[in-house]
């Protein structure tokens, strides 16, 4: 049934109060009776009010019958809402009807029924041709009238009545203490019930609308926080129970060119990021940065301040070198402050709700989230920011959050939100040799690259900037230690460039040196050659010259003319 | 007297015009929805009280709302029948029937407890 229940179940029509049509999948059920009910206050009243009003913007004139206010306190209170109950009036979409009834001049002597009322409300009924009709509160009955037997009777009549004219029907009524409401009306009124409550913690009231009943159609059954302001009734739907939203690969600048290339190459669209770190660690400074250049795109963005006033952010920003007052003229950038004590954790959600569905930022600012945990309990606050992480993801809306955290308790936030986030830096002091540096670390971030390493996180008038950061044996060097050491590497690397400048000179020295020996060596080499070559000519020139001498002789030993003598003398 | 009546202020104011001009006219304007038995039931329940207590010094108008629906508000009409005593003042609404007719003089502060009332139960 639940996803044809459109289809097949009841016929609805919308009640035009902002977020009520979203939980109930499509507003009131047509032609049938809603019971609001709640407790003094709860709203009831506004809710039946803005019934009727947004009913005949969608062209459809209804009846306001009034059991506790007479016609002019009505008109004047539900003014406060915006709405124009006089002129609406005058243009014969609004019937208004108040009916007292005052016990102490009422005598019951016999039977009767409600007869009255029925041709009251037929009248108003038929003059404007109504097709909504508000009932605020018929309980006031039990309190005028003692036969509650005939009432009963007459009120299951008049339901029975409206249904057969096919009037879309808001009666509205107290909220009992074991019952539904005081007087069981929830017996007569069964297509839809509605319950407004106010809880107050810690001194702050929050609003809830809960849907515990809808024949026929399925419908949201949580506790659904609602505002009542200058426009009327509003209602967040809340957590959406899938995590179906579209991601983006779309990169966005920090606002700081370094903090982009650490991130690969800014943050994604879309993606919820977490600046946390101790008091005075300019995360809000990281926070402006962002929204700096979220205009500078020309995107809109909103920033929500709990601790300090717009007029106060800008000036400290402007000692950054920022001017975001710039961006407020231009419309682009809207700075909203509140406490957070001011209301309930789910007031705040709902209006943070409403200020962003107004403005429509690209990018929001909670700066810093921590502060509402004064407002409730972790699980109120973390539940408060799953739903309203899930809400931007949905509306690609980039959200940065700052959290101030203990200095005792690092890399935790008290909330156990660091699940629910994507990007998360945190900008950490540390304390060398005197001083305090800023440090800022990449924690996480999901779906990207990114750097694993420390930086120095530097403030000063122009802005902001992150430097690499020096790891000797003694840890992390940073500040005015980092230029010590600096100066020291710098002149130790200085130190080893000549020593390795003079040693290559030595070894070349010696290679020269070595060159010239084999030069002489070779030199001495070739002398002796050729002595010894002379020598070995000569002496086979003398050993030709011997055998020459012995063949000659022999032959002049054999030869008997010539020298045959002198041979034979021999 | 009842008790009802004399408990509050408006009792009081009662009593005085009373004196004053009680002996003048009584109006009474009885409010019904076409002619339901419980309409002509009240008609003639009142008719026979006004004769019996209030004979030659009383009008009753009888309304129709059905006929004249914009009559319902200006006297805060819920119940049918409703009977409003609009002279003497103050104003005093009796709703249903008639039938208890102790109950009718109550509610119109009209007569002392007398043993004509014993007998009408």
């Amino acid at each position: 049934m639940d996803a044809t229940g459109h289809a097949v179940g009841v016929e609805k029509t919308p009640s035009g109060i902002s977020g009520f049509d979203q939980i109930t999948d499509g507003g009131l059920p047509k032609g049938r009776a809603t019971l609001v009910c709640g407790g003094p206050g709860s709203g009831k009243t506004i809710f039946a009010a803005e019934f009727l009003v947004r009913g005949t913007e969608l062209g459809e004139p209804g009846v306001f019958v009034t059991f506790e206010e007479s016609v002019f306190d009505l008109t004047r209170n539900v003014a406060s809402l915006g709405f124009d109950l006089e002129r609406l009036q005058a243009e014969k979409k609004v019937a208004l009807d108040y009916i007292h009834l005052d016990p102490s001049e009422i005598e019951e002597a016999g039977g009767y029924s409600l007869d009255g009322l029925f041709v009251r409300l037929d009248h108003a009924i038929a003059t404007i041709g109504a097709k909504r009709i508000a009932i605020d509160t018929l309980e006031v009955l039990f309190g005028g009238l003692s036969d509650h037997t005939t009432l009963r009777a007459e009120i299951q009549r008049l339901f029975r009545w409206l249904k057969e004219k096919g009037l879309t029907t808001v009666v509205t009524a107290e909220a009992g203490e074991h019952t539904l409401t005081r007087q069981g009306l929830e017996e007569y009124v069964s297509d839809c019930v509605v319950v407004l409550n106010q809880n107050v913690v810690e001194q702050a009231a929050t609003r809830y609308l809960r849907v515990i009943k809808y024949r026929g159609s399925a419908h949201g059954t949580n506790e659904y926080p609602f505002l009542i302001d200058n426009t009327g009734f509003s209602v967040m739907p809340s957590t959406s129970l899938q995590l179906d939203y579209a991601v983006s690969n779309e990169r966005v600048s920090s606002g700081i060119p370094n903090l982009d290339n650490m991130l690969g190459s800014g943050f994604l669209r879309a993606s919820t990021i977490l600046v946390s770190g101790g008091a005075g660690t300019g995360k809000s400074i990281i926070a402006a940065h962002f929204a700096n250049a979220s205009c500078e795109r020309g995107e809109r963005c909103m920033t929500f301040a709990f601790e300090e006033s717009p007029s106060q952010i800008e000036r400290n920003m402007r000692s950054v070198g920022l001017d975001l007052s710039q961006w407020q003229r231009k419309g682009l950038l809207q700075i909203r402050a509140t406490r957070p004590s001011f209301f309930g954790l789910e007031m705040h959600l709902v209006a943070m709700h409403k200020a962003i569905a107004a403005f429509q930022p690209r990018a929001v600012i909670l700066d810093p989230i921590s502060s509402f945990m004064s407002a409730g309990t972790a699980h109120q606050v973390k539940a408060m920011l799953v739903r309203l992480f899930d809400w931007l993801k949905t509306q690609g809306v980039t959200g940065l959050v700052t959290y101030l955290t203990d200095a005792n308790r690092r890399e935790e936030t008290d909330v156990g939100i660091s699940s629910l986030i994507d990007t998360w830096l945190e900008v950490r002091d540390l304390e060398i040799a005197g001083e305090r540096n800023r440090t800022l670390y990449l924690i996480k971030s999901r779906g990207m690259s990114h750097s694993n390493q420390v930086r120095e996180f530097l403030i000063s008038s122009k802005g902001v900037s992150l430097a690499d950061v020096y790891f000797g044996p003694e840890g992390v060097l940073l500040g005015s230690a980092k230029a010590v050491e600096t100066r020291r590497r710098a002149r130790e690397s200085r130190i080893a460039r000549e020593e390795i400048e003079r040693k290559e000179r030595m070894l070349e020295l010696s290679r020269r040196m070595l060159e010239a020996k084999i030069l002489a060596l070779r030199a001495g080499h070739a002398a002796e050659e050729e002595e010894t070559q002379r020598s070995i000519l000569q002496a086979r020139e003398n050993a030709k010259h011997v055998e020459e001498d012995r063949e000659k002789l022999a032959q002049s030993r054999t030869d008997p003319g010539g020298d045959n003598g002198a041979t034979e003398g021999i | 007297m009842p008790t009802k009546s004399s408990r509050s202020g408006a009792g009081r104011v009662a009593a005085s015009d009373g004196n004053d001009e009680g002996a003048d006219r009584w109006n009474l304007r009885l409010y019904v929805a076409g002619e339901t038995a419980k309409c002509i039931q009240a008609f003639e329940n009142l008719k026979l009280i006004c004769e019996e207590h209030l004979q030659g010094r009383y009008t009753i108008e009888v309304i129709d709302l059905l006929k004249n629906p914009t009559l319902a508000g200006g006297d805060q009409i819920v119940a049918i029948p409703t009977l409003v005593r609009k002279l003497p003042a103050p104003m005093k609404k009796i709703i249903g029937d008639l039938a208890n007719t102790e109950r009718v003089l109550v509610g119109l502060n009209l007569v002392p407890a007398s043993k004509s009332k014993r007998k009408s139960p």
